[in-house]
């Protein structure tokens, strides 16, 4: 398959990306392309114009900063996340999660920020990000506004980003606490994933508060508040049989689309099974801290 | 509207300079353009392998890369890494080991090995499976691209102690 005629641009700073997209017609923003060439292949969208972003410098920088906040460029490959030796030391389970999105080809090339802007409700990072409570920082022609990762999505294939925004950094703190990671597949894209992240209070033994978010089942990832509302406070010992005693309530509040991935009840069962292993994960890391 | 660009690349090693459709993919110029007829479209969606060539080293989808994303790199095809004479000691490896059967994959997976022996040299059994899992093969059942593979990091461990 081949993609209908476009023009290509190669800005070099982001006021020119911003500018390229927005002066006419229907352009988009390119970098790796992994979902986006496949879409135009298929034809299932249109563009005249791809404004291609990777000549654009620093969009593919990961930082600790001051704020003790991580901070990834948009740009980053999923490859270039994996082997971060400061995403691998203070967020594992983010290292992990990009080491296994799709597979190596789509790893040397897509990025966090492209999977994140298609908005495939089937993918792997906005869950983590959302259990990370994430910020991301979008740049349009009247300014900077930045969005909760929880809501970025406004409906499958669709997020908030207007089509000359540009989604430049991806942001949020340093985990003072275990974040974990857990999906299910039968091909490339996650079924159901299921991610938890822990702040843990000083003696590292109590949970003080605790994000839990089920992806892939809606259009966006969801709270399992029940879940987060019984682990606040919780002495970290006690977390199994407390989650256990809430999971089919709060299994039950979850929205779960019926797909080729499989029915609502097997997919509900399956963020059970994902939701306690990541708690084993937690419960062991927080021991060992 | 069709947009072109004037590119200038490594395939191989041999400097090309082309004027691209912007919409052209790297598939289609490799093939259809420039003859080299070895690397398979299959899947066409980056699923199968089929397709992999390197790019500066790392592999890629050829089927769903821009020709002119490969504007002042490397690229590297099958033909690139097969010797005038005879097969390269992967390729020999897959033979050996009855890695392949109808063929039309082999391409794709001996480039992604090529990038894998690159990247690490001794792979554990664990490391071959997670880099391979990405590209499919219908014929084999795995088994024997694995047994290739694996002999092929066993056999660098044993020079490295000789």
């Amino acid at each position: 398959m081949l993609p209908s005629p476009f023009a290509f641009e190669r800005p070099s700073t982001i006021a020119g990306a911003v500018r390229a997209v927005g002066k006419s017609g229907d352009g988009m923003f390119y970098s790796g392309g992994t979902e986006l060439l496949l879409a135009l292949k298929m034809r299932v969208i249109h563009t005249d114009r791809l404004i291609d972003i990777k000549g654009i410098k620093g969009l593919d920088r990961i930082a600790l900063n001051d704020a003790n906040d991580i901070e990834l460029g948009a740009r980053c490959t999923h490859n270039k996340i994996a082997n971060d030796p400061a995403i691998r030391a203070h967020v594992p389970a983010l290292s992990s999660l990009c080491a296994n999105v799709a597979n190596i080809r789509v790893r040397s090339v897509g990025t966090i920020g492209g999977n994140l802007c298609f908005g495939e409700p089937h993918a792997d990072p906005l869950t983590m990000l959302a259990a990370l409570d994430a910020r991301l920082v979008l740049i349009g022609p009247s300014g900077t506004r930045v969005v909760h990762a929880d809501d970025f999505i406004r409906s499958e294939l669709e997020t908030v980003r207007e089509p000359d925004e540009l989604l430049t950094v991806i942001a949020f703190s340093r985990p003072t606490g275990p974040a974990t990671y857990r999906r299910f597949k039968h091909g490339e894209r996650p079924s159901v994933n299921v991610a938890m992240a822990w702040s843990l209070g000083a003696s590292g033994r109590t949970i003080r508060s605790a994000r839990v978010r089920v992806g892939a089942l809606g259009s966006r990832p969801q709270p399992l508040k029940a879940i987060e509302d019984v682990l606040q406070g919780l002495s970290v010992a006690e977390v199994r049989p407390a989650i256990e005693a809430v999971l089919p309530t709060a299994l039950g509040e979850l929205e779960v689309n019926e797909d080729r991935h499989g029915g609502a009840e097997y997919k509900r069962h399956l963020a059970g099974v994902l939701l306690l292993r990541n708690a084993d994960e937690a419960i062991a890391a927080a021991g060992s801290a | 509207m069709t947009h072109v660009l004037p590119i200038s690349f490594s395939l191989n090693g041999q400097a090309i300079a082309i004027d691209v459709p912007a919409h052209t993919l790297l598939i289609d110029l490799i093939r259809d353009r420039l003859g080299l007829k070895g690397t398979k479209r299959s899947c066409d969606m980056e699923v199968c392998g089929a397709c992999t060539v390197l790019l500066d080293g790392e592999p890629i989808s050829s089927c769903t890369t821009l020709a002119v994303d490969v504007d002042q790199r490397e690229v590297t095809t099958i033909e690139g890494v097969t010797p005038p004479e005879g097969l390269s000691r992967i390729q020999k490896a897959f033979v050996l080991h009855g890695g392949l059967q109808c063929g039309f994959c082999t391409p794709g997976f001996i480039m992604a090995v090529t990038a894998l022996l690159k990247a690490t040299p001794h792979p554990t059994d664990e490391e071959i499976r997670h880099y391979l899992h990405g590209n499919l093969c219908r014929c084999t059942g795995y088994t024997k691209i694995f047994e290739a593979v694996r002999s092929l990091a066993a056999e660098q461990v044993s020079e490295d102690a000789a």
